[in-house]
């Protein structure tokens, strides 16, 4: 028997050096340091200051090294040479690969700029590839935001200015009732983690409404495993409750939100549903002091929420609350008249709406801080009713979504608590009123041969005129966004690029262009379809109906194989890039930030960062700011040039701080040719604190928006009045009801007059609302697992290792009723085909609903997986079961199958039956596609791999 | 045969883990691997790791399942690492002295040079938490991060194990069990701290918090209506009046 002591070296070497950088192994981007030694990455650990994630990382963070070396990185341009699909190329040198790009694209400029589709997938430098595209002159850009969440941004920004995730963010420390809708494991990871973490701490209650009982909801107080489709439903009986029982915050709603707006009553003119405004074009309210129409905003009026009055010019009007009561005290929005259809029973519903009344009206929360609103008046204190709510996906990826969004959006306002001390807090740059939004370009007369387009291609219509239609109504863009099929579609709708363009409607491509988005595969719906569209050949001239495809990618996905010119890009620790306040910010509640990339490694393979190569096809095809006059680039650098040197607007670049010659200015000032040093001096990011007068009640709050205006971020003062009612909604309405210039076609015209409704519906989603449905009686959705980003997660070597295969979940009581057994292979039918998958029992899921994790499934011989990886023999999508269609309408015109007012992807409408595999068929997924045989270059699979060996110090050393 | 060590250690290093607030992230489990593949133990080696059955080293995992309460169940996500018992019957079983615990601190080690790569240590350990390399043909294990603790040559406020400082729910901590005063044994008596399977006696140093009870608001009760005379409508004119 012996007692062992052996010495050991308690202080090895960790590092030679330690960068600061930003991570992207998903969309969280929270600040990094890797950990440098003998040239290669150690590891990797959250950066302790930085405001995302303050030193905290996610298991896809903590896999980057595996990431970074992954075989399945491309490692040269490429130029097909088999048939497409065939996944058969040639290597080129970059020059040659830059030439091809630039023949085609300058080819299509010189005719058509329309007949560029490009779009950019999962894309962090949308302000940079936006403006690229606008250079061009093709009107056909965006990035994933259509088959994402752009429910929640539309509908946050049309009502509050801001947006759930990246526009705001719960008072997690005041806050004392947080309800999640659709949030599984998705954004925004760590920073929702870390507050789960403090609400739990000082005992606040966390409800999840979620059909499926994992991640996040595991930990809830309560979780409501509601039916799919129908939060919205839900959270309107909330409402009804609320406002029945008067528990509503009656003050919040006068001052702040457009409740006392004044919306004229005139069925069938042309003004009905519209505010009355005064001469200056002020929306009105009614002054009950004065017992006229008073400003709602000069602050001197005591403005009625109900009631009927009668203009002086005879008009009739009624404050927006009036319509309010009036809709949602209706019986059909009682707790007993949804419970059935949402699966929340009657008394639950009662109860969530008796403990939001409680959290926001007794337990009120004060802030000790004066603050001055927008007309001068001063408050002593800071009051909050401190409720918070947060939904992403789940909601989102309905085609009820926005309507949704906006009724948990009433329901926040209601009770008084969007940027107050416990509620939901704004983001700076947001909020932002809907006047300082961009509005879509890209009409016809806006798009000329070799001429940029001369505005954003994406914005926020405020009423028809803003539409991209001819006087017909057809749409302008490939992917018919900012049509009346979805005429609020701010972030277009990538999901429909590939088969408009197959089909040539509205019109045929020539070059479809894309960065980072898998859409032979994950990322589109109807994926066996889309690879035939992509392969299809026009039988009189033998091209393929979409002649050319570029693809870039860091990684050997599923879509390289059906592109002819693949331009690789690096990984994210080998290049510049930059989180511009211009694009999708990382500020907190109580500060702006920004960031930036830099490469912390160099290049082992002959890749060029995306950006670069895109400055550089810009500078060849003589692309305005792309170019000097002489002909040189603007830009020789590349990106790292591009981000100190660019300025969108004078003063203004893609970075905020250290500006001004020598750094001293943040948010506006000269370009300072030494602004990336600082960066990398301050850890990649930059953060300034919003002043402590004005950290609530940003929207109204004086000091907040001088803060905002002296940075650049806000234009004016003026305050952002919350809007309730949406007269813009309303304007739609009525161009289908017959009024104005422009107006839908007639076979649109209903569909138009009922999504386009100013106040918050609810109705099925669209799969429920098809003939037949009865023979498809459950739901299917999608889950994002936490330790996964998309199919790129899913080569990691580590990561595959905890999804490297999924499974059909359902509930117990359900599959006993099907006779489906725990490990039974089932088949999963829609309306648009079928799948073989393996089925896994729980307790924890919505009767009615089947799940499984997002984007496990992969091809064989795809990643530089081995062709037998469980990704592709057990492993599935959902997406073969989705149509990217609806059924057709009478009259035979398909719609997108979306959300009919912002075009966001109806992922989760999906419909399926159930029925077991026979036992004498294959153990296997289906469809099961031929394995992809590629002849490119691609690194060794090292077996077994010994990630780490070379760090350790030998005995002795 | 091993012993432990003849007197009770100085310390009593170990975590908390707190099963209230782990979202089953895995984010201990893979920060860990990308610690410990380049540092005591190193490698952390990947067998097949990119084909049918990849199988690598992992000192930290996961489970998660479901378990039936009176609630009407629960979504457990439970991670799992060597518990650094004090009776650790890994060592006692170890017939060349490669598995010991520290004296000074209480964490159970594998001296990879004494390994014979017999496993017995991994029948012994009750929890499972023992990983043998099958490339090397030795048994590896959680350190604890013995090179990150006293590691001079990193931050103090980084001198805590690789799971604990990326946690981001916070559902980790460390600290020295033999001081009543610290995080750790204060936590535990807080929130009811327990061992893993007392009735295994192997005394573990690592404690589990239970979930809190669930904040249940105000039951069953229904909003009163806001009143009897004119509704809602008639009760916000009269707010509206005041």
């Amino acid at each position: 028997m012996s007692t062992p002591s052996p010495d050991i070296d308690l202080s090895p070497e960790v590092s030679d050096e330690v960068k600061y950088t930003t991570c992207y192994m998903c969309a969280c981007r929270c600040g990094i340091r890797v950990h440098m030694k003998d040239g290669s990455v150690r590891y990797i650990d959250g950066n302790p200051n930085h405001p995302v994630n303050k030193g905290v990382l996610c298991a896809k963070g903590s896999a980057g090294i595996m990431q970074h070396n992954s075989p399945a990185r491309l490692t040269n341009p490429l130029r097909r040479v088999g048939p497409r699909g065939s996944g058969q190329f040639e290597e080129i040198e970059w020059d040659e690969a830059l030439d091809v790009a630039t023949s085609w694209l300058a080819r299509v400029r010189g005719s058509d700029p329309r007949k560029l589709a490009f779009f950019t997938g999962r894309d962090q430098s949308q302000s940079f590839t936006s403006w690229w595209a606008q250079q061009y002159g093709t009107p056909n850009y965006a990035a994933h935001g259509g088959f994402c969440s752009v429910n929640i941004a539309a509908a946050g920004l049309y009502t509050m200015g801001s947006a759930f995730w990246e526009f705001s963010e719960p008072d997690w420390e005041n806050t004392r009732y947080f309800m999640m809708f659709g949030v599984a494991e998705d954004h925004d990871s760590n920073p929702i983690k870390k507050g789960l973490s403090k609400l739990k701490g000082h005992g606040g209650k966390f409800v999840s409404i979620n059909p499926v009982r994992t991640g996040y909801s595991a930990i809830a107080d309560e979780w409501l495993g509601v039916t799919p489709g129908t939060d919205g439903l839900f959270v309107l009986a909330l409402v009804h409750e609320l406002l029945r029982a008067g528990k509503v915050d009656a003050g919040y709603l006068a001052r702040y939100t457009n409740a006392c707006w004044l919306v004229i009553q005139n069925p069938g003119g042309a003004d009905d549903g519209l505010f009355a405004r005064g001469e200056e074009g002020n929306a009105l309210c009614w002054d009950r002091k004065a017992g006229a129409p008073g400003d709602p905003l000069t602050g001197d009026v005591s403005p009625e929420l109900k009631g009927e009055f009668t203009l002086p010019d005879g008009r009739r009007v009624k404050p927006a609350f009036q319509l309010i009561a009036e809709r949602y005290l209706g019986s059909e929005y009682a707790p007993a008249a949804v419970a059935d259809r949402t699966g929340v029973d009657a008394e639950t519903i009662q109860r969530i709406a008796s403990e939001l009344a409680q959290a926001a009206f007794e337990e009120e929360v004060v802030i000790d801080v004066p603050w001055t609103d927008w007309t001068g008046r001063k408050h002593d204190k800071m009051i909050g009713r401190p409720v918070t709510m947060h939904a992403m996906r789940g909601i989102s990826a309905h085609s009820n979504g926005f309507h949704t969004t906006r009724a948990i959006h009433l329901l926040q306002l209601l009770l008084g608590s969007i940027d107050v001390p416990g509620g939901m807090r704004y983001k700076p740059p947001y909020p932002k009123p809907l006047s300082a939004l961009p509005k879509p370009t890209g009409n016809a007369a806006d798009i000329q041969p070799n001429t940029p387009l001369p505005g954003p291609h994406l914005g926020f219509p405020r009423g028809p005129e803003d539409l991209l239609v001819d006087e017909h109504g057809t749409p302008q863009r490939i992917d018919k966004a900012f049509s009346w099929d979805t005429p609020l579609s701010a972030h277009g709708l990538m999901h429909m690029v590939i088969s408009n363009a197959w089909k040539g409607d509205p019109y045929p491509i020539d070059t479809l262009f894309m960065y980072m988005a898998n859409m032979a595969w994950n990322s589109s719906m109807n994926t066996a379809e889309t690879i035939k569209m992509l392969t299809d050949e026009d039988p009189e001239t033998g091209e393929y109906k979409i002649p050319r495809i570029i693809y870039s990618d860091a990684f050997y996905s599923e879509t390289v194989a059906y592109a002819d010119l693949i331009l690789p890009d690096t990984t994210y620790l080998e290049r510049w890039d930059c989180i511009s306040l211009l694009d999708r910010p990382i500020s907190d509640a109580d500060g702006v930030s920004d960031s930036i990339r830099h490469p912390v490694v160099a290049p082992d393979r002959n890749v060029r960062p995306f950006q670069d190569v895109l400055l550089a096809l810009g500078a060849s095809l003589g692309l305005n700011g792309m170019v000097n006059p002489d002909g040189s680039p603007t830009y020789p650098e590349g990106y790292k040039d591009y981000l100190t040197n660019h300025e969108r607007r004078p003063g203004v670049g893609p970075l905020a701080g250290w500006r001004g010659e020598n750094g001293e200015k943040h948010g506006q000032g000269a370009v300072n040719p030494n602004q990336l040093d600082r960066y990398i001096e301050n850890e990649s990011f930059w953060r300034q604190e919003v002043p402590e007068s004005g950290k609530y009640f940003k929207n109204v709050n004086k000091d907040y928006l001088e803060f905002a205006v002296e940075l650049g971020l806000l234009g004016d003062t003026k305050p952002i009045i919350h809007q309730i009612y949406s007269e813009e909604l309303q304007k739609f309405r009525l161009a289908a009801q017959g009024h104005g210039n422009v107006q839908p076609p007639d076979d649109r015209r209903e569909r138009i007059e009922t999504y386009f409704d100013p106040l918050p519906i609810w109705y099925a989603p669209f799969e429920e609302q098809q003939d037949g449905v009865e023979e498809f009686p459950m739901h299917a959705i999608t889950q994002r697992p936490m330790a996964m980003y998309h199919s790129w997660g899913g080569q990691n070597a580590w990561l595959r290792q905890i999804h490297g295969s999924n499974r059909l979940y359902m509930s117990r009581t359900k599959a006993a009723s099907l006779d489906v057994e725990d490990d039974s292979w089932v088949w999963v039918s829609s309306r648009n085909g079928r799948i073989r998958v393996q089925v896994k029992l729980m307790d924890g899921v919505n009767d009615d609903t089947v799940w499984t994790w997002n984007a496990i499934g992969k091809r064989s011989g795809t990643w530089n997986l081995d062709k037998d990886a469980p990704e592709a023999t057990t492993g599935f999508l959902m997406n073969h079961l989705i149509d990217e269609l609806l059924p057709a309408q009478a009259g035979g015109y398909r719609y997108t199958n979306s959300d009919p007012v912002t075009g966001q992807a109806a992922w989760y409408d999906l419909r399926v039956k159930i029925e077991k595999a026979g036992p004498e068929e294959a153990k296997e997924s289906s469809p099961h596609f031929p394995e992809l045989k590629p002849n490119i270059p691609l690194a060794e699979r090292v077996s077994p791999l010994r990630y780490g060996a070379g760090f350790r110090k030998k005995k002795g050393q | 045969m091993t012993s432990l060590p003849a007197q009770k250690s100085k310390k009593r290093l170990g975590l908390v883990i707190d099963l209230d607030i782990c979202v089953g992230c895995h984010a201990c489990a893979v920060n860990c691997k990308e610690w410990n593949t380049g540092g005591y133990h190193a490698p952390l080696t990947d067998t097949n790791p990119y084909g049918a059955d990849p199988q690598g080293v992992w000192f930290n995992r996961i489970h998660s399942f479901e378990v039936a309460n009176d609630t009407g169940g629960r979504t457990v996500h439970f991670p799992k690492s060597c518990l650094h018992c004090d009776n650790a019957p890994c060592v006692t079983v170890c017939p060349t002295g490669a598995s010991y615990k520290r004296a000074e601190d209480g964490i159970v080690l594998v001296e990879e040079a004494k390994c014979i790569g017999c496993k017995l240590c991994s029948w012994a350990c009750p929890y499972g938490a023992r990983e043998f390399d099958e490339d090397v043909g030795v048994m590896k294990k959680c350190t604890l991060c013995i090179d990150r603790i006293y590691n001079e040559k990193l931050e103090e406020v980084d001198r805590v194990p690789a799971c604990v400082s990326t946690c981001p729910a916070n559902a980790r901590h460390y600290g020295d069990f033999n001081d009543p005063n610290s995080k750790v044994s204060q936590i535990v008596v807080e929130r009811g701290g327990y061992d893993l399977m007392p009735e295994m006696d192997c005394a573990p140093t690592n404690k589990y918090l239970p979930p809190r009870k669930p904040q249940s608001g105000v039951k069953g009760a229904s909003l009163p209506d806001a009143d009897n005379s004119g509704g809602f409508l008639g009760w916000l004119d009269r707010l509206l009046s005041d």
